[in-house]
């Protein structure tokens, strides 16, 4: 192997790549949360049992979950631009992951919502609870527990997914290395030093969900 | 009091209650016999109106209970009810288990409602578990805290729906011994049960439903020792 590995130029845009992690980190968790949101609603819409509208959750969650996340991204950016959208790369990246996690959560809460037995409602109705104290009290914290450790996963996929970012010319932490890679040449350094970034990153998310955990969830 | 009268109930095409009559008495304990399909469990929860009837009328104290203008939360709190599958709440302590609708249902301070909570626990012979979670005790114990949390919203009424039925036989005791207590309390008690030495020990009358009526309805001697009813004879035979 003669490669010759040349590190000072990597060590000397660390600044740029730790900047461009935090950026990847921002991206990712608006996306999360936009696709928590857009999630719960899927499920409801799906659970409600309304066909004129459970098409439409079943549709999304079937193209999130069964078409590759580059493709989904590409329809936010090259798709509707055939159409005279032109969406910032940021909006592409953003619409794209939220799209992607969105398919992916509505399963997950609907998972969680089959998890608590009917009869925990009835039991707290039959105290003279109403439905939103039977819900917020007695539904709810049981379903957290039961998507808690699913939607670790996906916050952790979708910080690792918006690498695909790079590719609609979005310069989060994948597309900033490669742009400091190509100007550089020094491609193999920049992304080893990337992949512990990301590795570090997913590392404190999966220790935070930990320790939430903990506080979260005693029984 | 609670009057049942002419009460009928369809799943569907299935009807499960044929017109039901029936006067539950201040103070009086009822057990409520029969085989599976009976109607005896669906009775129950239209007291209470977790199922609502087709037609007939409820009354408890007075209050139609299906009346369109009633409101269930504000009866519920005067019927408690305690189920099969105990439903304890796996997310809270025994202590929060009981002292939660207190708290948020009739608005009483989180100490006034741990007071009712431990007061209650203890009452049931849980005084040792007070921050366990349910997970970590037997379904008698489960059983057992779930009449706690009944007991803690001070009903005038208790329902009970085979409350023995899923657990261990070694556990079905415990909970038998925790509603004679109540029963001697003077607590009004519907109790759907398998247990027929139970009925005959405790209950003041007994009714035996068969396919959705009331075969009969009695004193336990009357209904459980010297049965004229030749369903009644026979369903006995069968559970003994």
């Amino acid at each position: 192997m003669d490669y010759t590995f040349h590190w000072r130029p990597v060590f000397r845009k660390l600044p740029d790549l730790l900047e461009a992690g935090l950026v990847t980190m921002e991206v990712a968790v608006l996306a999360m949360l936009v696709g928590v949101v857009l999630g719960l609603a899927l499920a409801i819409i799906r659970m409600s049992g309304l066909k004129s509208i459970t098409w439409f959750a079943v549709g999304w969650i079937e193209l999130a979950r069964n078409t590759p996340a580059l493709l989904q991204l590409f329809f936010f950016g090259f798709g509707l631009g055939a159409f005279g959208i032109h969406l910032s790369p940021f909006l592409i990246v953003l619409f794209g992951l939220s799209f992607n996690n969105a398919g992916y959560l509505a399963e997950t809460f609907r998972g969680g919502f089959n998890a608590v037995p009917p009869t925990q409602v009835k039991a707290a109705r039959s105290l003279g609870m109403t439905p939103t104290q039977a819900y917020t009290r007695i539904v709810i914290p049981q379903v957290m527990r039961v998507v808690y450790h699913p939607m670790t996963n996906q916050m952790v996929w979708s910080v690792l997914m918006s690498s695909l970012a790079m590719l609609v010319g979005y310069r989060e932490l994948a597309g900033e290395t490669q742009f400091l890679a190509s100007k550089t040449y020094r491609i193999f350094e920049f992304f080893l030093v990337t992949a512990v970034i990301y590795y570090v990153m997913v590392k404190l998310i999966l220790a935070g969900s930990r320790l939430l955990s903990w506080r979260l969830f005693r029984y | 009091m609670i009057e049942i009268e002419g009460v009928r109930k369809s799943f569907g095409k299935l009807e499960v209650l044929k017109g039901i009559d029936l006067a539950v008495d201040k103070g009086e304990v009822i057990s409520i016999i029969g085989a599976s399909g009976s109607g005896k469990s669906t009775m129950l929860y239209c007291i209470n109106a977790l199922e609502p009837i087709d037609s007939g009328r409820i009354v408890v104290d007075g209050v139609d209970v299906h009346a369109g203008d009633t409101d269930v939360n504000k009866l519920r709190r005067n019927i408690g009810m305690v189920f099969q599958q105990w439903n304890s709440f796996p997310h809270l302590t025994t202590l929060e288990n009981v002292a939660l609708a207190p708290r948020i249902v009739l608005g009483k301070s989180r100490q006034e409602s741990t007071e009712i909570a431990r007061k209650q626990l203890d009452h049931v012979g849980l005084a040792d578990k007070f921050d366990v979670y349910p997970s970590r005790m037997s379904g008698g114990q489960q059983q057992r805290l779930a009449i706690a949390r009944a007991l803690a919203m001070e009903p005038s009424y208790m329902l009970f729906d085979e409350v023995t039925s899923a657990l261990d036989p070694e556990l079905v005791g415990e909970v038998l011994d925790t509603l004679r207590l109540l029963s001697e309390e003077g607590m009004t008690m519907l109790v759907v049960t398998h247990e027929i030495g139970f009925a005959r020990d405790v209950s003041d009358r007994v009714a035996y439903f068969h396919e959705g009526v009331i075969e009969e309805l009695g004193p336990p001697a009357q209904v459980i020792e010297n049965s004229t009813s030749e369903q009644t004879r026979r369903f006995l035979a069968n559970v003994r």
